[in-house]
């Protein structure tokens, strides 16, 4: 395999825009382009992600239109990645791949969504979509419901009183608020409390609305090359030093929902390929899609033991100037999570912070970097690791 | 190779109050709700037969803030059976404003009931109940 480096990022502000989904990933896709020192004629191929268009505008096959908006040659592929939410992640994955074997030197991955457009009640519905569609969403299961799941069986399986655990998640949700109050791209810019946390309405028990992240738009669009070529493009390159993806089915066949098995395998994969391991990480972007997801994240990689990562929030160690930061952008929760580009925008923060660019919310000498994406409830995992040198 | 219970037939079961599921000729295991293999060894050899009712809640939830077409609150429960399989169903026969965490643990006895089907599922469709033992 050739070495693989990323070139340029882009990313619209996630919140809620006027703009439709084309037109978000234009923005994106063009700010990606030029920060990579190439025009859009030099790009391969393009790995898009999407997951709701048929929904959110009856526009499904969205990916050769995306490639006519930026201009590509003909030439180049656009092929549309649906993953749940981890959907452009894993269309990074793929690509960072086909340039490593030498299909491709240079290609643009991204992805855009609509969510907060759609309202809560359809939202809800077609995000539930990312379930089993004859086991599980007839039960009315929700992303919220999942987790909620989880932080039950967390609490009742490590013997901890509810309302601690609920405590802590608080702290992750106003760690994360404060990261994105420095975040001019956030969804949500503004300080939270705990009180704020555990006086919000109740979604699916035991997760408030402030343990849930929003439903946001936005896109986001990186450039991904052969590393000699980006070294010729930019002054600093960001390496691929690993990467991992693996799959589960329904979420009552993973049984022991406070062990993502498919994370874990996800990482595994990743750390060995890196030949790094979880004291290497600097820095981490991961999928904090509700707060108690936070903590199983940690603890899947290696960060804490399992059963012990739950108060690491309120502890301060995954704060700004913790031992081990954690969604610096703010995450999920404050930056927002339009589906389809989550991914893309969780690497562009980690492109950031490699870079040293990231102003108020920068980890100072930041190296290496993770990246961790969930799709579904736990069914598709992929992660990816950059490093700056 | 044929698929050896479909959905169609699992619903048809649930319609007639059977729990259809598989049983491994090679692990000896239960499938349940049915998959194309075993859900323990993989095997694709396995024979239909009916799945007894009781199990264990394992988790929880309440949900809030449903989809399209749902009312709220319900709760939702993961259940060990006793054959081994966990499923996902609703929770019958308690008001979901009095659950908590005490719920985990607690034996049931499983059902099923009608959820009315909506534009993307076209029909209506038997979801799993438990009520508790
Ligand atoms: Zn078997």
């Amino acid at each position: 395999m050739r070495e693989v480096a990323i070139a340029g990022v882009g990313m619209t502000k996630f919140g809620i825009s006027e703009k439709s989904n084309l037109e978000m990933f234009a923005e994106a896709g063009l700010e990606a382009i030029e920060g990579s020192g190439v025009e859009p004629k030099d790009i391969e191929a393009l790995f898009f992600g999407n997951c709701l268009g048929p929904f959110e505008e009856g526009q499904a096959h969205m990916a050769p239109f995306a490639a006519s908006e930026l201009g590509l040659p003909m030439s180049a592929p656009a092929t549309r990645f649906e993953a749940a939410c981890a959907t452009s992640t894993v269309a990074f994955r793929h690509a960072a791949y086909l340039v490593g074997a030498g299909v491709y030197d240079i290609v643009l991955v991204g992805g855009t969504e609509r969510a907060a457009a759609m309202g809560t009640s359809l939202a809800t519905r077609t995000f539930a979509m990312g379930a089993q569609s004859k086991y599980e969403s007839p039960a009315g299961l929700t992303f919220p419901g999942v987790f909620a799941m989880a932080a039950h069986m967390y609490a009742k399986k490590y013997n901890i009183p509810l309302e601690e655990l609920k405590r802590c998640m608080a702290e992750v949700a106003v760690k994360n608020h404060y990261n994105g109050s420095l975040n001019p791209k956030a969804h949500f810019q503004k300080e939270i409390t705990v009180d704020t946390v555990l006086n919000g309405m109740m979604v699916a028990d035991p997760l408030q609305l402030f343990d849930c992240c929003p439903f946001s738009d936005g896109a986001s669009a990186v450039v991904v090359a052969e590393a000699n070529k980006v070294g010729d493009l930019v002054k600093q390159p960001i390496y691929v030093a690993g990467m991992g993806q693996a799959s589960a089915g329904a979420l009552y066949l993973q049984k022991d929902l406070t062990r993502v098995r498919a994370r874990e395998t996800s990482i595994r994969h990743a750390y060995d390929e890196a030949g790094v391991g979880p004291e290497d990480i600097d820095v981490c972007e991961l999928h904090d899609c509700f707060t108690i997801a936070e903590i199983l994240a940690i603890e899947s990689f290696g960060f804490y033991d399992f059963g012990k990562g739950y108060d690491a929030a309120l502890i301060g160690e995954t704060g700004l100037k913790g031992k081990k930061v954690i969604n610096p952008s703010g995450g999920l929760k404050a930056k927002g999570h339009p589906i389809g580009a989550t991914g893309t925008a969780q690497i562009t923060e980690i492109v950031q912070q490699l870079r040293g660019e990231c102003g108020d919310r920068q980890v100072e000498g930041a190296k290496i970097g993770l990246v961790d994406t969930l799709g579904g409830d736990f069914g598709t995992l992929c992660n990816i690791i950059l490093r700056s040198s | 190779m044929s698929y050896t219970l479909t959905f169609s037939q699992y619903h048809e079961g649930l319609k007639e109050g059977k729990f259809l599921g598989l049983k491994c000729d090679d692990c000896g295991a239960y499938t349940f709700p049915p998959l194309g293999v075993c859900s323990n060894c993989g095997s694709s050899s396995m024979q239909v037969t009916e799945i007894e009712e009781r199990g264990t809640i394992r988790t929880f939830t309440v949900i809030r803030v449903a989809p399209e077409g749902m009312t709220p609150p319900y709760a939702i429960v993961i259940v060990e059976l006793e054959q081994g399989p966990w499923v996902m169903g609703n929770i019958v026969g308690l008001n979901p404003d009095q659950l908590n965490i005490d719920l985990i643990g607690r034996n049931v006895i499983m059902g099923s009931q009608p959820v009315k089907g909506d534009m993307f599922t076209r029909e209506d469709i038997r979801v799993l109940t438990f009520h508790v033992a």
